[in-house]
């Protein structure tokens, strides 16, 4: 790791215009619980992809500038922010930690993701939340077509407007829509906002550094009519 | 002329239409009283060309063959050289095809892996996850990274020796699935993310890439997950295995595994099983083209799987080209599937044995395909293990036989050189001569 330069004892610096993207990546999956180089900057990423993918230990990584596709892919603990914009399947898998992207993020963000927080803070594009299975994911922009598709588990969160067929075929994830819905998705329904939804959401609102109340969003969930096939259905499917 | 000698007027039998036989029928009476589909596990049940259809040339003046039991013929196959650190390394030339836990029951699993393990070869999870059991039994398990992402995590990814990207499968290229709620137990549900007892539908399509440029980046991700030590083989049910193997090598698969239309599935509907894709002997040669073409022949290796029921059946695939087969239905049956003894249950769930297919339905006897713990605890993982075995052994055992008589010291130098084909439309497909002739359908006109 010649060209990684320590600038302090925890802090790291590593170009990846000099090294390697396996490099780099194989220093951060590398890293053990109780390591003490906790911090992290990522400097020329120039839009690779798969960069700080599957990092278990509880580091602080900063991105300085746009990512290409499955950033932070897989992420099991690690804190990563992204200081521009985010490629395909960002966080994709997700299933601890948090990943913030302070630009937009490409389409099927925080697909299948398990757990953890994954904070947006422009638009993210079509099919957020793909799949989701437990993760929570906060848009402050506007959310691209048919986001939350298939959606298991965990809470999504947009901020401004979601596009068409939000929550097609949706399971039992929360979303919370702030904006207008473009249309929703087969088997996606408006539901009343419980005092446990409003609890969830203030929470992601302030995890998220949002301004917003609960009071501001309606909560969208499954209407479970697609849970057993039946024929007089299959006009849904 | 009197009564005593009218002439003796023959009764018209009853005459089955070849249009409308007796199975149309009943189908058209069952889905016009339902108005549902028919959902069924297994593979293609019609006659399709097959392996049957092709005869190896032993040796004779021209050619001599080796020594039955004396003289040595290979079955060792090496699997992802092409990038991976860590490739697979297998005894015999047959591997055991992706099934999940919850579509198959976890002694079914455990007795998959046992088997596998004994005869030095892999098994592959399916659509759910992988099980502590199959992994503990399982000294080469290879890990499907499919559309659903059931059960998908970091830790078994690395737990796995190498990773199978589910695109297609034979019995249904171009679908997804769905696992009927009556096998979704708490157990399946807490792996999957989702309510117990829903049907649980799998996706057709990848939720984060579309496309072979995607699927590099892909594979890219993977690798980089994984530390670039575990192969990546990349799955595709047969429809159009020269581009589809060509896009799989170009996005930057070790191993291409081609699965035609006999390959089972748990649950699809009759129809997909048996109108969407080709037979195994007709994507066979087209794969290896491809790969010939790119000179990655041997560099990506191809494994075939679909209707693989013997050795027989194996020498031909790798004779044609393959380097190696999987088998799933024929593993089921080893294990005990459709085992006559069973015949009473069977009736009383209207089939017979030989004829379930009713997978999807849980209540499989055997204890295989189900959910149910006392029909589960059917399944004694050990000694179904060793029947895996024990039949994995004699596909090996009858592969080497045929490959010794055609003078090869490993299996993997047959060629098409060896086969000739019955009709012309196996001749076609496979690309070797009709028997008694020099005629390749498509060639040398």
């Amino acid at each position: 790791m010649s060209a990684v330069h320590k600038t302090t004892e925890d802090a790291v610096i590593f170009d990846l215009a000099a090294e390697e993207l396996r490099s780099l990546n194989a220093a951060l999956q590398a890293l053990g619980g109780k390591t003490n180089r906790t911090a992290w900057t990522i400097v020329n990423p120039r839009g690779a992809h798969a960069i700080a993918v599957g990092v278990t230990a509880p580091v602080a990584i900063t991105i300085e500038g746009h990512a290409g596709y499955y950033c932070a892919g897989m992420n099991d603990g690690a804190f990563v922010t992204i200081n521009g914009n985010a490629g395909t399947g960002l966080a994709e898998n997700m299933m601890s930690g948090t990943v913030h992207v302070k630009g937009d993020a490409s389409q099927s963000a925080g697909a299948t993701a398990h757990g953890g927080l994954l904070i947006i803070d422009g638009n993210a594009a079509a099919r957020c939340g793909i799949s989701m299975k437990g993760v929570d994911i906060v848009v402050k922009g506007n959310a691209g077509h048919m986001s939350a598709f298939m959606a298991q588990s965990g809470n999504l969160v947009i901020c401004g407007d979601a596009g068409e067929a939000l929550g097609d075929s949706l399971y039992e994830a929360r979303l919370f829509v702030k904006g207008a819905v473009k249309s929703l998705g087969a088997d996606c329904e408006g539901k009343e906002m419980t005092a446990e939804d409003k609890e969830i959401l203030s929470a992601l609102l302030q995890k998220a550094g949002c301004h917003e109340t609960p009071e501001e969003f309606t909560r969208y969930g499954s209407a479970r009519t697609l849970y057993h096939f039946h024929v007089d259905n299959a006009g849904a499917y | 002329m009197t009564e005593d000698h009218a002439p003796c007027i023959p009764v018209t039998k009853p005459r089955f239409s070849a249009t409308f036989d007796p199975g149309t029928i009943s189908e058209i009476q069952r889905a016009a009283a339902t108005g549902i589909y028919d959902i069924r596990g297994g593979g293609a049940k019609r006659k399709v060309p097959n392996f049957d259809d092709l005869l190896f040339l032993g040796a004779s003046v021209s050619r001599y063959p080796l020594e039955g039991y004396r003289e040595r013929c290979g079955t060792e196959v090496t699997l992802g050289t092409r990038f991976a650190k860590n490739p697979i390394q297998l005894k015999t030339p047959v591997t055991i095809a992706g099934m999940s836990f919850g579509s198959l029951s976890a002694n079914a699993k455990e007795a998959l892996g046992r088997g596998a393990t004994i005869m030095g070869t892999s098994t592959t999870t399916g659509d759910g996850g992988m099980t502590p059991e199959e992994r503990g039994h399982s000294q080469t398990l290879i890990y499907q990274y499919l559309p659903s992402r059931y059960g998908m995590n970091l830790a078994d990814l690395r737990r796995a020796d190498a990773i199978e990207i589910v695109v297609g499968q034979g019995a249904k290229p171009g679908g997804g699935g769905m696992l009927l709620g009556q096998k979704i137990t708490a157990r399946v549900a807490q792996m999957r993310n989702l309510p117990e007892g829903i049907d649980q539908r799998s996706a057709c399509r990848h939720p984060d890439w579309t496309g072979p440029d995607d699927l590099e980046i892909k594979i890219l991700e993977l690798r980089e997950l994984t530390g670039w030590e575990k192969p990546i083989y990349v799955k595709i049910g047969a429809s159009r295995p020269y581009y589809d193997v060509a896009l799989a090598v170009k996005a930057g698969a070790d191993v291409v595994v081609l699965d035609g239309m006999q390959g089972g599935t748990a649950a699809t509907q009759d129809v997909f099983i048996e109108h969407v894709g080709i037979p195994l002997l007709a994507a066979i040669r087209p794969a290896v083209q491809s790969l010939q073409d790119m000179g990655m022949h041997r560099k990506v290796q191809l494994i075939v799987s679909g209707g693989i029921r013997s050795g027989a059946d194996v020498a031909k695939a790798l004779a044609l080209g393959a380097d190696a087969v999987a088998i799933g239905t024929a593993a089921l049956i080893a294990l005990g599937d459709n085992a006559p003894e069973l015949e009473a249950e069977y009736n009383r769930l209207g089939t017979t044995a030989g004829a379930y297919d009713d997978w999807h339905e849980g209540r499989d006897p055997a204890g295989i395909t189900t959910q149910d713990p006392t029909l589960s605890a059917r399944l004694d993982p050990v000694k179904a293990g060793r029947r895996l075995a024990n039949y994995l052994a004699v596909l090996t055992l009858e592969a080497q036989t045929i490959a010794r008589a055609c003078g090869k010291s490993h299996v993997h130098n047959l060629e098409p050189e060896d086969l000739v084909a019955l009709t012309m439309e196996a001749a076609a497909m496979a690309q070797v001569p009709l028997a008694g002739t020099n005629w390749i359908p498509g060639r040398n006109i």
